[in-house]
């Protein structure tokens, strides 16, 4: 196999596994926002926990393997891009931290402060996670400031710009309503109502958002210039699951509505990786200082290594990632008796 | 202050702090796995219990390895950039198989062992912690090879054109002696902590005569596995000492405080050394010891300091090759003492086993044997790290030319403070539950929502 392929086909596996975090800890992220909102009483809390509860985790491993891929195969794009959004990165790695230790630890003591500060821990988390990866991908597609010699040379301030922002407030929108939809299909009775009324506005929110950050990615970016006029399927599909998502949240389709929104996730995040590619890091400096994956990749060796073992391993974790979701696919109740805490 | 001491302290503070709950994880593991085997086999309630109680401390840890862990794999492009650049084509590998292969494993697993008790079958619940337990296990492989690498590089060449080393043998990688070394010690110390930790809560009940069958046999089983792997631990980190010694001389040197290079060399048992913890000012020695230690025979040469310093200066050019004593020396010393303290007293833990150990007058002091491991695991990091100083890559890179160099005095006070205040945070929670679940005892651990708060906003329950 040609260097050449085993760039791009990397490329496309971290699209994948950034694919698959998107998708999966989308409705995390936006069940942990919802969490104080959606449930009055520490049970029904609960219960909207536990509706993530088993699989959190290994939603979450899909971030640190994006990662280690990026490491492995683009190791230039690793180091530009996480020392570059250092500050970023560490705002991500605090909301994350608390977001992750709260789930295990809120339940574990009785006092209603305690278990009343972990649960807004769970939603600042996870408000903030998703506000900092929006914010991220706008400033990937849209350029930031890079040297010669690979180096960022902006500060935090610099990734708040006004694209970076509807980034990241499209995102919380999104993935508030794509957690309001698995949580009218997890849960039951009057919480599932409730959910189903949140996504019902929450659906205007993205909506809005969505045609905010249409209109502001052909000003901010060179999407014109790189995919054209009509910036093809992808992007379209997107946007269109997205209204028609509509319907079914109207009509209580549960089922149609989660896949239809997960699919405006998975495609706007594909957009922002092809109006990338082959650049991975765009230079807003000069243009002939991006990173691309041909300047910032591994060695043919090692991306072969790697391939061999992507290809065995990453369908197995499909199978049985996939397998628990089928385990865990009974709606879960706020009676006592089931709660596991 | 400057960025590239602020790095170093982060990452050492954020790495020391990652595997403060490692080691008990990969450990305890193994025993609530055994136990709910047992109860499986047997049908008998304690072993349930038992699997539940050790799991509730279990999870409680576990959480803090995970929350700490994402950290570690971020630090090394941020803080690290150049380090990244320059080894990204050989490291990067171990560390993506490692979440593919190992942490996939673990968190879906024990997402399965949580939660599917009654709801999954019970074959498949009993399956989950076993693939958990391994899969922490195997995590551990991957990030030693990784670690391994740094310490002993194999198949690579150098890229003439970058100037960067590139894999060019993965089968080497994956078998680096070093890695495996490593990976046979650290699995033996998260069994030896988790007996201990095992065995001091466990003496704390006994010596309060609460639960006393529970905690008898708990007892029994730990005192049993944590004599064996207190010896392996002694057994593969005495073959450890040895390969340092081939592959990091100055290392070696280093922890022996062995300035000049001696035949037979002498072991200190106590050296004073001055401030900058690199010029001796007294030391008491025994005659033969480390050359016992590094070769197997009382009489093979050791280099010393001086002269491996001289020998660097001429390989890689003018600099500091020497790293700092202080912390080798004692760290070692510390470790090995803990070792050796392991082993005694677990024989003693099982002698008392044969009369009643509620009678045992000194039991109410066991539960301090729970910090020894601790003690140890951090000193023993402390040692292995910082001796492989000026080097972040062995002989071909320096921790100098490792950090990123964009990165601000300001930024780095941030997220140092940062880390500082959560981690400090999250230190208290953990202590403060872990001791709770450790106190409440096995009964509290059976009924999960034992402690189901009233509502958190007014309402009824
Ligand atoms: C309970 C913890 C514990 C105990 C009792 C011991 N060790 Fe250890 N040791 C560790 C925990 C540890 C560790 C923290 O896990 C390290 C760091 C890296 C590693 O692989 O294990 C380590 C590293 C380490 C190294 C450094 C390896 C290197 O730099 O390449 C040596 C030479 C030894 N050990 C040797 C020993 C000996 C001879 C011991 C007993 C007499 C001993 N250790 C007891
Ligand atoms: C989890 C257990 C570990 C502990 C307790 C630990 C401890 C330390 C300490 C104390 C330092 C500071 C040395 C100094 O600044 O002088 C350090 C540095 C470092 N270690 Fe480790 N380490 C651990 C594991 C690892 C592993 C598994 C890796 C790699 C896979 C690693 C890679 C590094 C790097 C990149 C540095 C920074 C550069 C340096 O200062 O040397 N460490 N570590
Ligand atoms: C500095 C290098 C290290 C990095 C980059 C790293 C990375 C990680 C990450 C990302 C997690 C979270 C996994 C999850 O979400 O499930 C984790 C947890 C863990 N790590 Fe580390 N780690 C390092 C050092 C070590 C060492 C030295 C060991 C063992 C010898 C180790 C063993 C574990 C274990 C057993 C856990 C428990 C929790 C879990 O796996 O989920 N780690 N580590």
């Amino acid at each position: 196999m040609s260097h050449e392929f085993l760039q791009v086909l990397w490329f496309i596996l971290i699209v994948v596994l950034w694919v698959g975090f998107y998708f999966l800890e989308g409705f995390d992220f936006g069940v942990g926002m919802l969490l104080p909102f959606l449930g009055k009483k520490d049970q029904e809390r609960r219960a909207i926990i536990n509706a993530i509860g088993p699989t959190w985790d290994g939603n979450e491993v899909w971030l640190i393997t994006a990662g280690g891929a990026m490491f492995a195969a683009f190791p230039q794009w690793y180091a530009t891009l996480f020392s570059g959004f250092y500050l970023a990165l560490f705002l991500l790695l605090v909301a994350l931290i608390i977001r992750g230790i709260s789930f295990e630890y809120r339940s574990k003591d009785a006092s209603p402060k305690w278990r009343a500060t972990f649960d807004w821990m769970i939603a600042v988390g996870s408000f903030l996670a998703a506000l900092l990866l929006g914010v991220a991908f706008a400033n990937l597609a849209e350029g930031v400031p890079i040297n010669a010699k690979m180096m960022y040379t902006g500060n935090l301030f610099t990734l708040l710009n006004p694209y970076g922002l509807i980034g990241g407030l499209t995102t919380v929108s999104v993935f508030l309503l794509h957690g309001a939809n698995f949580l009218s299909l997890k849960l039951e009775d009057e919480l599932r109502e409730r959910a189903n009324a949140f996504a019902k506005k929450l659906y205007i929110a993205a909506v809005v958002l969505n045609l905010i950050l249409l209109i502001t990615t052909y000003i901010f970016t060179d999407i014109y210039a790189h995919l054209g006029l009509n910036p093809g399927i992808v992007p379209i599909v997107g946007l269109l699951a997205l209204l028609v998502s509509g319907y079914f949240i109207n009509r209580k389709q549960e089922g149609w509505a989660f896949i239809l929104v997960a699919v405006n996730i998975v495609f706007t995040l594909i957009t922002f990786f092809m109006i990338m590619f082959p650049r991975v890091m765009i230079s807003s400096t000069d243009p002939s200082y991006s990173l691309t994956i041909y300047n910032a990749s591994s060695s043919a060796y090692t991306l072969s290594v790697m391939s061999i073992v992507a290809l065995i391993f990453v369908p197995i974790v499909l199978i049985y990632q996939g397998w628990t979701y089928y385990m865990f696919r009974k709606r879960i109740t706020t009676k006592k008796e089931s709660l596991v805490y | 202050m400057d960025p590239l001491i602020l790095s170093r302290w982060q990452f050492a503070m954020t790495s020391i702090y990652h595997f403060l709950f490692v080691p008990l994880t990969l450990g305890l593991g193994w025993f609530v796995a055994f136990m709910q085997t047992r109860y499986y086999q047997t049908k008998d309630e304690t072993f349930h219990k038992m699997a539940k109680f050790w799991g509730k401390l279990f999870l409680i840890n576990f959480a803090m390895g995970v929350v700490t862990g994402i950290v570690q794999e971020f630090q090394f492009g941020m803080n690290w950039s150049e380090y990244s650049r320059f080894v990204g084509d050989i490291f990067g590998a171990p560390l993506a198989i490692e979440a593919l292969l190992a942490f996939f494993l673990e968190s879906i697993f024990l997402g399965v062992w949580i939660f599917g008790e009654g709801k999954v079958p019970e074959k498949v619940h009993l399956a989950a912690i076993w693939l958990a337990a391994i899969g922490s296990n195997l995590s551990a492989l991957w990030i030693l090879l990784a670690n391994g690498w740094m310490q002993h590089p194999v198949g690579y060449v150098i890229d003439p054109t970058t100037g960067r080393p590139m894999l060019n043998d993965f089968l080497a990688l994956i078998t680096n002696p070093k890695g495996w070394l490593f990976f046979g010690h650290t699995i033996a110390v998260g069994l030896a902590m988790a007996s201990f930790v095992i065995l001091g809560v466990s003496a704390y009940h006994l010596a309060r005569k609460s639960n006393v069958d529970f905690f008898k046999r708990s007892f029994q089983i730990a005192a049993i596995v944590g004599l064996v792997a207190a010896l392996l631990v002694i057994i593969d980190g005495d073959e450890q000492g040895k390969y340092v010694y081939e592959t990091q001389p100055m290392k070696m040197a280093s922890i022996e405080a062995l300035w000049n290079t001696e035949q037979p060399a002498s072991f200190s048992i106590l050296t004073i050394g001055d401030l900058s913890g690199k010029k001796e000012v007294w030391s008491l020695r025994v005659p033969g010891v480390t050359s016992l230690l590094a070769c197997n025979n009382l009489t093979c040469a050791v280099q010393g300091v001086n002269d491996i310093q001289a020998q660097y200066q001429q390989q890689y050019g003018p600099g500091d090759y020497i790293p700092l004593m202080v912390f080798t020396y004692w760290g070692f010393r510390f470790m090995i003492t803990v070792g050796f303290l392991m082993v005694i007293l677990a024989v003693i833990f099982l002698f008392a086993l044969r009369g009643d150990l509620t009678k045992v007058k000194w039991m109410k002091w066991v539960p301090w044997v729970i910090v020894l491991p601790y003690i140890a695991t951090t000193s023993g990091w402390i040692v292995t790290e910082i001796g492989r100083q000026p080097w972040i890559v062995q002989g071909l890179l320096k921790v100098q030319d490792a950090v990123s160099p964009n990165l601000t005095t300001v930024d780095l006070l941030i997220s140092l403070i940062g880390y500082v205040v959560v981690y400090g945070t999250l230190a208290v929670a953990d202590f403060y539950l872990m001791k709770k679940y450790a106190i409440l005892g096995p009964d509290a651990a059976m009924t999960e929502s034992v402690d189901a708060a009233p509502s958190v906003i007014g309402g009824q329950d």
